[in-house]
């Protein structure tokens, strides 16, 4: 059985009027994977998620998505109604901060639920029945199904930020610096969590983050960004283990020195 | 007032005050709003000698559509004798001089905030809502390009969440005015403040509706005969108010009514918030259980009860 993969970007260019932030970023994703992009700040990383993800206009390249029914469609192509569409029900997207993908004042239930709403479903205890679940799957206490999230912590908003999104059973999620801004314990236990529901999901996934420690726990391959390029790829042990270019021994030296 | 002279404008104003070239635009962006049922038209909305919380909306539609042979009825909180249906109708009354009427049944057109009348309207009448705020998405969207976006796409999910709000924090839907609306299947549609009391009227009604919210320049219509159907959860369907009383003054069970404070010792009674059909009712012979003792001799002789809330 010859796999293919769920999504092909090619090509992928992103200018600021004069900056390149991205130039001619190609990468495949296949069923199961998680994909690590790795960069300081200012490599383009976050700009390329944010093209992939249709949250910015690319200014050239494809993004082809394999969708649950079949075809492959490109999704800079798509028409806008069908690309929102695949995006809040096939993909999801885990922003850094939590305020940003959460609704802070409606209560945990219905920011799960909302993607379900968004698909037609009309049940009132169905709907919260299914948010007590996903609550459970991301270890929030349930009983908090009724409360704002603004009231959570930060380790909690982003779990509940995971399960909004999951919820849909989405085939790609995007997740920038989803372990950003917490501190180290509550960071490490996010990202059990992540690697379980990666596990148990199939989910494949792209993650950007800045923290080799987070790529090495959580992808399977990575891609080294700088300056809007890729100047690396491969397995995450063997490219972390073994770099060849000097930005990635460079970055790979001082992580360990931190 | 003298039906055998031609209705005109009071000395130095355009006929219902706005000039023809004005009127034309917002009749233009009224088409519109009619083809397109319960999507939001912008139109050039202009000064007007009220302030904006007068439903000067209302009234820039009600200007644009009124012509010499109409009889306009104003009410306001379901009365035709409340101070903003007075000053509007009295506006209308100078600017137009065209006849006025109480008589829901003989008005071509009703201009309301908050209610609409118990009488059901008819082919041929129009009713205009004045509306503060137009956009259902708002509370959840701020940005107009992103409302706009989802209106065009139909995406409408989220506003599911603010009734799954409701049910979350009372055990139902608590909203009770400005209840949201699914127009014709497909566009989003706040009815203006009126009670969800009156939302089932809206739905496929004989009368042509238009919508008009001054401040924030847009128009909207339900034409004669759309589907109108309040949002909902299948196991918390859409109900409306009841009352466990009757109306005091005629005995209606079917009408909505106010409560309102009788006497200093805070005896309450339910009364018709529509005056005209509560008016008609008594005309008719029907009688309520009448207003409680100690209310003033004024209730004896029937006349309207002070409101909450005025
Ligand atoms: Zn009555």
């Amino acid at each position: 059985m010859k796999e293919q993969p769920i999504l092909e970007v090619r090509d992928l260019t992103r200018r600021f009027g004069l900056r390149t932030a991205v130039r001619d970023v190609g990468f495949e994703l296949w069923p199961g994977e998680v994909l690590g992009i790795v960069g300081e700040s200012g490599s383009g990383k976050t700009t390329l998620l944010n093209c992939v993800g249709g949250r910015l206009p690319a200014d050239d390249g494809t993004v082809l998505y394999r969708t649950a029914a079949g075809p492959a469609v490109d999704m800079l192509a798509l028409a806008e109604a069908k690309r929102r569409r695949l995006l809040r029900t096939e993909w999801g997207f885990v922003h850094q901060n939590p305020r940003d993908g959460l609704r802070l004042d409606v209560s945990a239930g219905g920011n799960v639920g909302e993607r379900l709403m968004a698909l037609g479903h009309r049940h009132y205890g169905n709907l919260r029945q299914a948010a007590i679940d996903w609550l459970a799957q991301v270890e929030i206490d349930t009983a908090r199904v009724d409360d704002a999230p603004r009231a959570f912590s930060g380790g909690m908003q982003q779990r509940l930020q995971i399960a909004r999104n999951l919820v849909t059973h989405p085939r790609v999620v995007l997740m920038d610096e989803p372990t950003g801004g917490l501190d180290v314990s509550v960071q490490a236990r996010l990202l059990d969590l992540l690697r379980r529901l990666v596990r148990e999901t199939g989910v494949s996934a792209v993650i950007v983050t800045h923290d080799l420690g987070v790529a090495r726990l959580l992808a399977d391959r990575l891609l080294v960004m700088k300056g809007g390029e890729v100047v690396e790829g491969g397995l995450t042990d063997r490219l972390l283990d073994d770099p060849h270019h000097p930005y990635t021994q460079l970055l790979v030296s001082s992580a360990l020195s931190v | 007032m003298n039906a055998m002279t031609e209705p005109v404008a009071e000395d130095g104003y355009n006929f219902a005050f706005l000039d023809e070239q004005t009127k034309r635009m917002i009749r233009r962006a009224i088409l519109k709003a009619v083809a397109i049922p319960g999507h939001q038209i912008p139109f050039g909305s202009r000064e007007m000698p009220l302030s904006y919380g007068w439903g000067t909306g209302g009234i820039q539609v009600t200007a644009a559509v009124i012509g010499r042979d109409d009889t306009l009825k104003v009410i306001d909180q379901g009365a035709d004798d409340t101070t903003n249906a007075v000053s509007i109708r009295g506006f209308f009354r100078r600017m137009t001089g065209v006849a006025t009427t109480e008589r829901t049944d003989q008005a071509t057109i009703v201009q309301t905030r908050h209610r609409i009348p118990e009488t059901r309207l008819a082919e041929g009448q129009v009713i205009v809502y004045q509306v503060p705020i137009p956009e259902p998405l708002r509370w959840l969207e701020p940005r107009e390009t992103e409302t706009c976006k989802m209106h065009g796409l139909a995406e409408y999910g989220a506003m599911h969440v603010k009734l799954y709000e409701d049910i979350v924090r009372y055990g139902r839907i608590e909203t009770a005015y400005d209840y949201p609306v699914m127009v014709n299947g497909r566009y989003l549609m706040r009815p203006s403040p009126i009670p969800k009391f009156d939302n089932p009227k809206m739905d496929r009604m004989p009368a042509l509706q238009l919508f008009g919210a001054g401040r924030e320049k847009r128009i909207y219509a339900v034409p004669p005969y759309t589907s109108v159907k309040s949002l909902d959860f299948e196991d918390h369907p859409f109900e409306v108010e009841r009352w466990e009383h009757c109306c005091a003054l005629c005995g209606s069970n079917d009408s909505f009514l106010d409560e309102i404070v009788v006497d200093d010792s805070g005896n309450r009674a339910f009364v018709c918030s529509d005056t005209d059909y509560c008016g008609e009712r008594r005309a008719q012979g029907h009688q309520g259980a009448g207003m409680p003792a100690g209310y003033g001799q004024a209730a004896a002789d029937g006349a309207a009860p002070g409101r909450k809330g005025d």
